[in-house]
């Protein structure tokens, strides 16, 4: 069984609670051991940064340091982007001496110490890379055959280090979802920006990235879009209902999370899969694919 | 004349700019002003200065007509301008130094870092983001009730779906977070 460090992120804990339930299920499914980092703090997060610099790395830096002092594995685990992009920030830049001594020495104040083992990963991305292709085809009992996906990873899953994968055209997600047997629609805004934040402070700009988003995905004839954010999630799928406000257009598109449809074709229930908590119900489209259904058939 | 004004490889940089735009100014040398940035900017329409014009108006000293503008603050951070850049300036980060620099001095379009600071406060109190109370803290410090009666149909959905968190959560190491940044404050460490 391969073992790895944790890291849910903040957005999981109850608004994307789906993102965490599916992934643990699906772990536990690939005998993937997903060891929580236990008392992990915010990743340091793009606000933060955007008004200090020290604060910020220190809030990242003290993940590092738990994660490497729980010992089991070297490799942190993410599912957000935003986490994954600045922990991979924080981690990369505390090589720098200087930044890498100040940091320190705030660390020592609680009595932490980080000596720079940890290599900071995304779900999406270990699983393609260190499970692959065969392992994850022949766990798969309900192929998603028919079902079209739009694969949608947003900016920061591969930008900007793009260490895992291509910078603008990134493929993991594809490949991941065709394995379990998904018809992936090529799809041009793959890695476009969903406005994050923006959506709160400058609504009107993150409405037309997402509206965008939307009608590229529908043209392409997906059925669903599927993410691997928690905050690309947020936007595409909860703010559907102020898109159409907005334009007058009349989207309703589901939107999973990649952990959740993986979990579908390795055969598990909707339930454990955190599914039903969408705004933009999928029940339709996942109907053929659900265990319930195929039992009923 | 002219070549003088345009030749920013040569000339020795004769700004003010504070420490957090510093390590970015040999990298500003290096602009070509080609515009990928912008091109590439999925918000540059919005934005008083697109990200090429952001860095032209640097090197000719206009900081405080940079921090002026809403520029930085439209930054969503996709990284796009900085994998594309042929000179391969971090420009993203230049964003994120330029709202650094803006808070330092206190030029800014007003408003702008209030959701960053409320967002940051809750993260420092309780070692975690709650979304809840960043919304409501959002709007009152806008004044702007209505952004959040726009929220409620959205809000109670969510709610009703189990995914609107009514109480943050703490994290055990609270104390020894608070202390590092106590740390910090005391001695004015950014």
């Amino acid at each position: 069984m391969t073992a790895y460090t944790y890291y849910p992120g903040c957005s999981q804990e109850v608004s994307n609670r789906a993102y965490d339930l599916s992934t643990r299920a699906v772990a536990k499914a690939l005998d993937i051991e997903l060891e929580e980092l236990k008392d992990w703090n915010c990743c340091g997060t793009s606000p933060s940064y955007s008004i200090r610099e020290l604060p910020t790395f220190v809030l990242g830096a003290r993940n590092l340091a738990l994660a490497e002092r729980q010992a089991g594995s070297s490799d942190l685990v993410t599912i957000c982007n935003g986490c994954f992009a600045m922990l991979e920030k924080t981690n990369l830049r505390l090589k720098e001496p200087d930044l890498g001594r100040r940091v320190g020495e705030v660390l020592g104040v609680a009595g932490l110490k980080y000596e720079g083992s940890i290599r900071v990963r995304h779900l999406l991305e270990v699983l393609v890379n260190d499970l692959g292709e065969e392992l994850i085809r022949e766990r798969v009992t309900i192929p998603l055959e028919g079902l079209k996906v739009a694969p949608y990873y947003g900016c920061q899953f591969s930008r900007p280090e793009g260490r895992y994968d291509d910078l603008e055209f990134p493929r993991a997600m594809d490949e991941l979802l065709s394995w379990v047997g998904a018809e992936v629609v090529d799809y041009p805004l793959k890695a476009a920006c969903c406005g994050g934040l923006l959506m709160t402070t400058h609504e009107e700009v993150a409405l037309k990235l997402v509206r965008d988003l939307l009608r590229t995905a529908i043209d392409r004839g997906a059925d669903c879009i599927s993410t691997c954010c928690p905050l690309c999630h947020l936007n595409v799928e909860a703010y559907q209902g102020q898109v159409n406000a907005r334009f007058g257009t009349h989207f309703s598109l589901p939107v999973l999370f990649f952990t959740q449809l993986l979990g579908l074709s390795l055969g598990l229930e909707g339930k454990a899969l955190g599914l039903g908590r969408e705004l933009v119900s999928a029940a339709d489209i996942l109907a053929p694919y659900s265990v319930v259904a195929s039992r009923e058939v | 004349m002219v070549t003088d004004v345009l030749d920013f490889t040569t000339r020795e940089i004769d700004f003010e700019f504070g420490e957090e735009i510093t390590p970015h100014l040999e990298e500003l040398r290096t602009c070509i002003q080609c515009g990928t940035c912008s091109a590439s900017c999925p918000t540059a329409y919005a934005m008083d200065y697109n990200p090429r014009q952001i860095i032209a108006a640097l090197r000719a000293g206009q900081w405080e007509r940079v921090l002026r503008s809403n520029t930085p603050w439209l930054c969503a951070s996709c990284y796009y301008c900085a994998v594309r850049c042929p000179s391969g300036i971090e420009i993203t980060d230049l964003m994120y130094a330029l709202k650094r620099l803006a808070i330092e001095r206190g030029i800014y379009p007003k408003g702008s870092p209030v959701l960053y600071q409320a967002f940051t406060g809750i993260v420092d109190r309780y070692g975690r983001s709650a979304e809840m109370e960043l919304m409501a803290r959002y709007y009152l410090r806008t004044l702007n009730p209505w952004g959040l009666i726009k929220m409620a149909p959205m809000g109670l959905r969510m709610l009703l779906k189990g995914r609107l968190p009514l109480l943050p959560h703490r994290i055990q190491g609270r104390r020894e977070l608070a202390k590092m940044l106590d740390y910090m404050r005391e001695r004015g460490k950014k």
